[in-house]
């Protein structure tokens, strides 16, 4: 046991970001007192659900040496196509909430899938491309409402953000699926295995018979997919479709995933080291919030936090 | 024998104390490198090495890939830094930590690997990092650079402008660029890994002339080369390395190439190409008029399985497009492929595995492993699907079917989980060769597969390949060293000019009339 112990952490990309959590948590103890309850470590794990179910779909495209900066947009674009079909259909709420849902995930499917066309098909870097659709997905929102939120939503909706499964809320059951999908998917699978294979080296993965283009296609549609899903979860979270949420979104999940010790050059990385990057940004956000740390203080912290993260992942790495 | 001790030693002796005032103040070596050890994840690189070199000598290094040679070269030019030992420069003692620090102290290394910018050009290149600036501003002063690169160059018998852009120029160009790179900082010591690999003989003795000028010029070269013939040419002295130690340093007219493979390897390599004679089976692979636009013409060639066919000719002659076509990465315009009696239509590599096709690339870094996985994850990476139970990979099965690998071919590594990049040269092309017996292909394309190899690992690649050979599969060897077509293959084949000028059985094949093919010139072919 205490063998299987040190070589996971000898082994482990995750052990110092879990060092690293484990040190911020004693900190914010001491700093404020409410930080240690079951009220807020609850209220932590919803602040970080939304983040928590895009930044594993951003851990599977940063792996293969890609980017999608458009994550934030397109949590918009499905939450107000979600608001407006039920706003729509506000006569039968049973069928307006399923195929809010389903157009909300659609959506987000279908504009991975054209980022994964442009980036295999015409070879257009995954940077430029999400940048666009980043861009087009915050117009579209905003035209789709002309500018304003979509409220009113049917009751039932409300679930998705809102509700519980037993005593865990909805979001944070979701967002601990989305991880344990995600990390079955990248440790167990064929699929996976080929997510590293082509992050380290795409011609070497291409002449082992892999059919590179098909999985970079599909990792931008499961990320496409899993920014339709966090839309629509904070849509109902939010009682709204509002055009302007998710803004900036993908740069807070970057730095959750870099923070988690996967690597912008691809081939490495892992679901639980993001998983702890993003447990480490939330209990970041939340302790400073507790500590009465002002807002742009806190800004600041954050980003020296971020780099000093990085930092001790590459000192290790030497 | 005897008298080896005496004349040689007795006149340097003589000459250093009569000659150079600086030896005789302290007979000091210029370099001395001493107790270097160098770890790095999980392989002991370097364990206690030393090299010592005298200034105007051209000091060969030798030893099998992962002996340590290049990991000391780097330290010594900077881009490593040692766990422990020192380094000496005219006997003084120099932390070496950056390379700028050893480009200060006279250092300079030509790598193997070209490390220049394709999209700058020559003169650019050249004076990368020191560029000769004029007016208070600090401008460029390209013109001065370019002239003084062209300069460079023709110093050693190139003709090339300074101002053409180094990707439209040739490898063999690009190498000389690197030596000239070399030669325009003021250099004491200069370290070429390998510089004649890409070279053709005109070059190389263009190279060999400049080395013995900068040997006159007082400046010590370290020579690191796997072909033996060169360094009795133009090396005084070889330290012969192995394990990351260091064996031994001795004068290069002392030792004979075999003494110095046993030391490189450790052992007597008894039968350096088994002499195994094979039993070619049936037809496995037939190609009828492969054409492809600008590089492959009428290729007609039959394989049969359980024998090697050798596919030489000269860089450029199509002999890797060939092998692309024949493994589904690229497309023929016109002609047909039969596989095992049957005409396949193969637009994919996966295609190819499918049918029993492997290819092992010219280049094992960029297109045969995944560097940053593990050795387990290579293995396995082109037929994955074999071990997947229930929508996942079963690992403890990849580790056994691993671990089998590592026994029957001999893998140096100490585990399953050993990151390839750490492996050495050798040992990284066995893994690839694991690779694709794990596909269990029954026709294998082996592109230059001792490319970059030492002896120790030569020998055990070709043995791997009689064995393949036995157990029925097919053989199909690109290769441009004849000694090693000549000796391996039951047919050669060689290629010209995007078609197979002709054909030689084992018997008839010598190295004369291979080039005469690979030339072009026919009449040795339509005589036999």
């Amino acid at each position: 046991m205490k063998q299987a112990l040190v070589s996971w952490a000898g082994s482990a990309s995750q052990f110092w970001i879990v060092v690293a959590v484990v040190v911020e948590c004693i900190v914010f103890c001491i700093l404020s007192p409410s930080f240690l309850t079951i009220d807020n470590f609850v209220n932590v794990a919803l602040q970080i659900a939304i983040y928590g179910i895009l930044a594993v779909g951003m851990t599977l495209v940063i792996i293969t040496g890609g980017i999608d900066l458009s994550v934030g947009s397109l949590v918009a674009l499905s939450a107000v196509a979600a608001a407006a079909v039920m706003e729509k259909l506000g006569g039968q709420p049973r069928l307006s909430i399923l195929l809010a849902v389903a157009l909300g995930i659609g959506l987000g499917l279908v504009a991975g899938a054209f980022s994964g066309l442009m980036i295999t098909r015409l070879r257009v870097p995954p940077f430029i491309v999400t940048l666009a659709l980043m861009t087009i997905g915050r117009g579209l929102a905003f035209i789709l409402t002309g500018g304003f939120a979509i409220g009113n939503l049917p009751l039932g909706f409300g679930f998705l953000g809102r509700g519980h499964l037993g005593p865990v809320p909805t979001p944070v059951a979701t967002m601990a699926l989305v991880f344990a999908a995600g990390y079955l998917l990248l440790s167990k699978s064929q699929y996976g295995r080929y997510l590293y294979a082509i992050g380290g080296n795409e011609e070497a993965s291409r002449l082992s018979g892999i059919n590179t283009k098909r999985v970079i296609q599909r990792v931008y549609i499961i990320n496409g997919g899993l920014a339709g899903l966090a839309g629509i979860t904070l849509a109902s979270r939010l009682g709204a479709g509002v055009p302007n949420s998710g803004l900036q979104y993908e740069l807070d999940v970057i730095a959750a995933v870099v923070v988690g010790g996967t690597s912008l050059m691809g081939g490495t990385g892992s679901v639980m080291g993001t998983f702890w990057g993003t447990v480490f940004i939330g209990i970041l956000n939340n302790g400073l919030n507790l500590a009465n740390v002002d807002p742009y203080t806190q800004k600041v912290a954050l980003g020296v936090v971020i780099l000093l993260a990085v930092l001790l992942d590459r000192m290790k790495k030497t | 024998m005897q008298h080896h001790l005496g004349i040689g030693h007795l006149i340097r002796i003589l000459q250093s104390a009569i000659g150079n005032p600086q030896s005789t103040i302290k007979n000091m070596p210029l370099l001395e490198m001493s107790d270097i050890t160098k770890h790095f994840p999980g392989v002991l690189a370097l364990d206690k090495a030393h090299l010592s070199v005298e200034s105007g000598e051209c000091h060969a290094l030798v030893g099998e890939n992962g002996a340590g040679k290049s990991t000391l070269m780097k330290i010594l030019s900077g881009a490593y830094v040692p766990d422990s030992g020192s380094i000496r420069l005219d006997g003084e003692v120099r932390e070496i930590d950056s390379p700028i620090t050893a480009r200060r102290l006279g250092i300079t290394m030509i790598h193997q690997e070209l490390n220049l910018l394709p999209e700058l050009t020559v003169a650019e290149n050249i004076f990368l990092g020191h560029e000769l600036v004029r007016g208070p501003l600090g401008w460029l002063d390209k013109r001065a650079m370019e002239k003084r690169a062209e300069e460079l160059l023709e110093s050693f018998g190139q003709k090339l402008s300074g101002r053409v852009l180094v990707r439209k120029i040739s490898l063999a160009q690009q190498q000389m660029v690197e030596i000239a790179k070399a030669l325009s900082v003021k250099s004491t010591i200069i370290i070429m890994d390998e510089p004649s690999a890409i070279l053709t003989d005109r070059e190389l003795s263009e190279l060999f002339d400049l080395i013995g000028r900068l040997k006159q010029q007082n400046v010590a070269v370290i020579y690191i080369s796997h072909r033996l013939e060169e360094i009795f040419k133009i090396c005084e002295r070889v330290t012969v390395m192995r394990d990351g130690k260091t064996i031994q340093t001795e004068a290069a007219g002392r030792l004979s190439q075999d003494q110095i493979i046993r030391l490189m390897v450790g052992r007597e390599i008894e039968q350096f190409f088994p002499s195994v004679h094979s039993h070619p089976g049936e037809e496995i692979l037939r190609l009828e008029g492969i054409e492809r636009a600008d590089t492959l013409h009428g290729i007609h060639l039959r394989l049969r399985s359980g024998e090697i066919v050798g596919l030489t000719g000269l860089v450029g002659a199509g002999r890797t497009e060939l092998a692309r076509v024949i493994f589904g990465a690229d497309q023929p315009d016109s002609g047909k492929i039969i596989f095992k009696g049957k005409e396949v239509v193969l637009k994919s590599p996966r295609q190819a595995i499918d049918a029993g096709i492997g290819l092992l690339t010219e280049d094992r870094k960029t297109q045969g492993l995944v560097l940053n996985m593990l050795l387990r994850e290579n293995t396995t990476l082109a037929n994955l699907s074999r071990l997947v139970r229930r929508g996942f990979i079963d690992i403890a099965e990849e580790k056994s079917v691993t671990k089998k690998f590592i026994q029957d071919l001999f893998i140096k590594t100490p585990s399953t989980e050993q990151r390839v990049r750490n492996l050495s040269g050798g040992t990284q092309q066995k893994v690839v060769l694991a690779k694709w017996l794990f596909t269990q292909s029954q026709l294998l394309i082996f592109d230059e597969p001792t490319r970059g190899i030492d002896v120790g690992a030569k020998a055990e690649i070709y043995q791997l390949m009689w064995k393949l050979v036995a157990q029925g599969i097919a053989i199909l060897m690109i290769s441009s060293e004849l000694p090693e077509v000549l000796k391996m293959c039951d047919r050669i084949l060689v290629m010209h000019d995007g078609g197979i000028s002709g054909e030689l059985s084992r018997e008839e094949a010598d190295q004369e009339k291979i080039m005469a093919l690979a030339m072009g010139l026919n009449q040795s072919a339509s005589a036999s």
